[in-house]
């Protein structure tokens, strides 16, 4: 579970242009479960989801991982408890390497570089065995149908097969929670209908998800186990969970 | 070990990004194998010259004893030998015969010296830069006008070797007989003397007697020779060095421009890699072996070709510069040296600087914030 | 001053590396003055971002520290034949009284620097950066000894003027003259031998102890501290008259030529290495007790002993191979 305890983010603070993101959320992430962030664009969850996700700090509040993402931070940290909040980069990073893996919008896959490499970049500040890695990314390419295309150059690749290649690296490290940002923008009704069926397939791997999405073929999915609604950098719409 | 392995990952993926762009690397490495090249040549020279100096005057005797009359140089006279054999310390005392001839065909002054068993009369060896400049060949005839006016017919019998050139090149062997009628010089005179001493510690001491002893000497001594080429030869290259210190701080800007204008490509690849899980330590490694694969090339490519510009074309960009000003260039090849401490030198003049200004910019793209690509 | 392109270079580098301890201690005040792990407020961000830039500073000046003090000794070493008297590194050196003092505060500030190194490389294994302030505040006092380096680098090329006469290291390191140099070549060569050996067999057995109980790393880390000096006092004492095979050569630099296999780089690597390990586990010991740092400071400094051990290993073994091997003797003079 992941817990958020008042968390606000500011950007430009004491500034003319100073800018509240996120304005004091409150909220318990369930493990296994499916989670949708709902609202327009503006409405401070992608900044949230970045929060929960271990990518950045908040500028005031708490975020603890609890349950079985403990040992995420317990393996990094030695002997620290499970509150990530002003844990340093290099530690942050790491629970993030173990725990979480990214699905973005716009796909973010670096061009010129196969496929397989793509899928094997997180992996490699972690110095891992060059055989076990590469076997490893075959294998979930494949479990995506994606083994044709392992020495493709990103830049063939369709939208569909793109977005795959990016849940591929998503999974490369075997992480608890999945987080995506808008992962149906750029994909037509087939290809989120398929993209929501790659879900289901995780949430039965027993594996997180949180999704932070406007589109309807994503929210209105019946194996969506909650969605927060946000607004102005604030939850809204229904009462405040814990 | 895992250590290794990630620096391998990091390595591989540095160098496929630098493949990625390849006009703006090709550029850098271009121009900054142009300053290494530069540079190096300068140094390789002038390292070279005085090493090529200092193996000649080893052999070279001890001290030089010159007459002078009224700040000039005079002929000695031979008397004067025996009196400075006497002196405590001094081996053996010769006099030296040699001397500057004009030739107006050549436009340059020739060298003619005397040596033991080196020419007979009316027999004469020259050096390369004579045969050149009088477009003569072995065998032909050389006349040279005396002092008294007559002509002194001499023949060619062969020419020096080209590995002495730097001493050699308008140099003539010729007899003494013919020596003394070309420059109507009598027997008791000679131009210089030479002398071996016993102890080098003594140099000083003996220099100081034989002035004592006859006041209208110079005596030189080797080492000051030797301390005087390094000296030109230090003052002539750090100049240079000065002065391209310009072209080095455009260098140095260039450097940091390239490494602070990223691409919006670049900055969006780093944000990626951020986001995926990489730390800033880990992009700052991976700007790291970009800028080691960047310095290595262009240092290694630089100083292989200043190798070989200096040591096998024999500097034709920069010779004249640091050869000084003669009429008759000797065409000379320098015996390759170079150690530890020049290429140290480089090092710092070159990989250094590039380093620290590409040390901040590093530093700046990698610390982009992990959620920026989601914004 | 002499132009020489090896001056510049080292004018150069020493100028650039001043001004990288004074940029880094720009900040390291800021960080003293603002830091607070606890917040995550913009400036605090930007505090920890900047750490990274000063870790990289300092390991980049760490690398550049030590060749300048290798290209130090080339330059006295090029410059010999300017100077009357002067037949090789060490006559450079006394040509004005800059040299000596230029030289050890390099070395100095290598080892500084390194141990600035393995501070910053604990603080950073830690989840609350338990060494933030101790790092910064030892860096500003790094930062003014690189700076007076420079400064006493500088009028020690101003003073090079090439028609005094100075001594070499045959008269310099004699027993005749009366000074520190000469103090130190006459150490009689069998006690001296024995401190030596003692030294090393010490710093092992205290290394092992250290190692395997966990306590006296106080003691440990000043005995390599001893070692360190005791390494250079014996390569000028005896040791390089075993390289050179003349009883009066007493010259520390000569072992870097060709002539002598480039010894004197593997010699003096391990005694710097074994140096900065040694000693890194003595920085450390402060702060055994912090709860952060309570696991992590005993990995740590045992890597370090065995590194230090293992560089001080070397180096006996390679100069006692050496004095056992050629045919000079030394005892006897």
């Amino acid at each position: 579970m992941i817990e958020l305890s008042a968390i606000r983010k500011v950007f430009n603070s004491g500034r003319p242009n100073e800018f509240t993101a996120v304005d004091g959320v409150t909220l318990s992430i369930d493990s296994r479960k499916i989670t949708v962030l709902k609202g327009p664009s503006g409405s401070g969850k992608t900044t949230l989801l970045g929060i929960i996700g271990c990518m950045a700090r908040p500028t005031s509040g708490r975020i603890q991982l609890t349950g079985p993402l403990t040992q995420a931070v317990t393996f990094s940290v030695k002997g620290a408890a499970a509150e990530v909040t002003s844990l340093p980069e290099r530690f942050l990073t790491e629970i993030r390497r173990r725990a979480f893996g990214f699905i973005f919008q716009q796909f973010n896959l670096i061009k010129g570089i196969t496929v397989l490499e793509n899928v094997m970049l997180p992996a490699y500040p972690m110095g891992e065995d060059f055989k076990l890695l590469r076997e490893r990314a075959s294998r979930i390419l494949s479990d995506l149908n994606l083994s044709g295309k392992v020495f493709s150059k990103v830049e063939w690749l369709s939208g569909g097969e793109a977005q795959r290649v990016g849940i591929a690296r998503a999974l490369i490290n075997d992480p608890a929670v999945i987080i995506a940002d808008e992962p149906t923008a750029h994909l037509d009704t087939k290809l989120s209908g398929e993209f929501m069926g790659i879900v289901e397939r995780l949430k039965n791997e027993g594996k997180t998800v949180i999704i932070a999405s406007h589109d309807p073929i994503v929210f209105d999915a019946p194996i969506i186990d909650r969605i927060v609604e946000m607004r102005d950098g604030r939850l809204s719409g229904g009462p405040q969970q814990q | 070990m895992k250590w290794l392995e990630k620096q391998r990952y990091i390595i591989d993926f540095t160098l496929s990004s630098l493949l990625r762009r390849k006009t703006k690397n090709i550029a850098l490495t271009l121009v900054y194998t142009l300053v290494v090249f530069v540079l190096a040549s300068v140094m390789f020279f002038a390292e070279a010259i005085k090493k090529e100096a200092s193996i000649i005057l080893r052999d070279s005797p001890e001290i030089i004893v010159q007459r002078l009359a009224a700040g000039r140089q005079e002929l000695v006279p031979m008397g004067y030998i025996e009196g400075i054999k006497k002196i405590r310390g001094v081996q053996s005392v010769r006099g030296r015969l040699w001397g500057y001839y004009f030739e107006p065909l050549a436009g340059s002054n020739f060298t003619l010296m005397v040596q033991e068993g080196g020419a007979e009369k009316g027999k004469i060896v020259v050096g390369k830069g004579i045969l050149r400049s009088m477009r003569a060949s072995e065998g032909d005839i050389l006349s040279l006008k005396s002092y008294k006016g007559d002509w002194v017919v001499l023949r060619i019998m062969g020419a020096l070797s080209s590995d002495s050139e730097l001493v050699s090149s308008d140099l003539i062997l010729i007899s003494e007989e013919d020596f003394r009628s070309v420059f109507d010089i009598s027997k008791g005179y000679v131009t210089d003397l030479t002398l071996q001493v016993r102890n080098p510690r003594e140099l000083p001491n003996i220099a100081q007697k034989i002035k004592d002893l006859y006041p209208d000497t110079r005596p030189i001594v080797r080492d000051d020779i030797l301390r005087t080429y390094n000296s030109i030869f230090n003052w002539r290259s750090g100049i240079l060095l000065v002065i391209m210190a310009a072209a080095g701080l455009a260098f140095i800007i260039f450097a940091w421009d390239k490494a602070s204008g990223l691409s919006a490509e670049e900055k969006k690849e780093i944000g990626i890699l951020k986001a995926i899980g990489w730390e800033t330590s880990d992009v700052i490694l991976m700007k790291f072996w970009e800028g080691t694969v960047i310095s290595l090339s262009s240092f290694l490519a630089g100083i292989i070709l200043a190798y070989f510009h200096v040591f096998f074309t024999s500097s034709t960009l920069f010779g004249p510069v640091l050869k000084g000003w003669s009429v008759l260039y000797p065409n000379f090849r320098l015996t390759p040296f170079i150690d530890e401490a020049q290429v140290t030198t480089l090092f710092f003049l070159t990989v250094l600087p590039y380093t620290v200004a590409t040390i901040v910019p590093s530093w700046r793209a990698a610390s982009v914030d992990p959620d920026s690509v989601m914004r | 001053m002499i132009l020489h392109p090896s001056i510049i270079a080292l004018f150069l580098s020493s100028v650039l590396i001043s001004v990288l301890l004074l940029y880094s201690s720009y900040y390291g005040i800021l960080i003293l003055r603002k830091w607070d792990i606890k917040s995550g407020s913009e400036l605090q961000l930007d505090l920890e971002r900047r750490t990274y830039l000063i870790s990289t500073i300092l390991t980049y000046v760490f690398g550049f520290q030590l060749i300048s003090l290798f290209l130090f000794v080339y330059t006295a070493d090029i410059l010999h034949p300017l100077f009357v008297g002067a037949m090789c590194a060490s006559g450079t050196l006394t040509v004005n009284s800059y040299g000596y003092p230029t030289l050890i505060l390099k070395a100095f500030n290598f080892i500084i620097a390194g141990l600035w190194l393995v501070l910053n490389h604990t603080d950073n294994r830690a989840y609350d950066y338990p060494l933030i302030k101790s790092k910064y505040k030892f860096l500003i006092v790094i930062a003014p000894l690189v700076v007076a380096e420079t400064f006493l680098q500088t009028k020690y090329f101003l003073g090079l003027k090439p028609d005094v006469i100075t001594s070499c290291c045959s008269t310099l390191f004699t027993s005749e003259s009366t000074s520190v140099a000469s103090d130190l070549a006459s150490v009689p060569s069998i006690p001296g031998k024995i401190a030596f050996y003692t030294v090393m067999a010490l710093t092992l057995a205290s290394g092992a102890y250290f190692y395997l109980k966990g306590r006296g790393g106080y003691v440990f880390s000043a005995l390599c501290g001893i070692s360190f000096i005791m390494a250079i006092i014996s390569i000028i004492s005896f040791f390089s008259l075993y390289y050179y095979e003349l009883p009066s050569l007493h010259c520390p630099f000569n072992i870097l030529h060709k002539e002598y296999s480039y010894a004197g780089y593997p010699l003096y690597m391990c005694i710097f290495g074994g140096a900065v390990a040694g000693m890194g586990t003595g920085v450390l010991m402060p702060f055994r007790k912090a709860t952060s740092l309570m696991e992590i400071i005993p990995v740590i400094q045992k890597k370090l002993i065995v590194i230090a051990l293992v560089c001080f290993l070397i180096f006996t073994v390679m100069v006692t191979y050496r004095m056992l091997s050629t045919p000079f003797k030394l005892e006897g003079y």
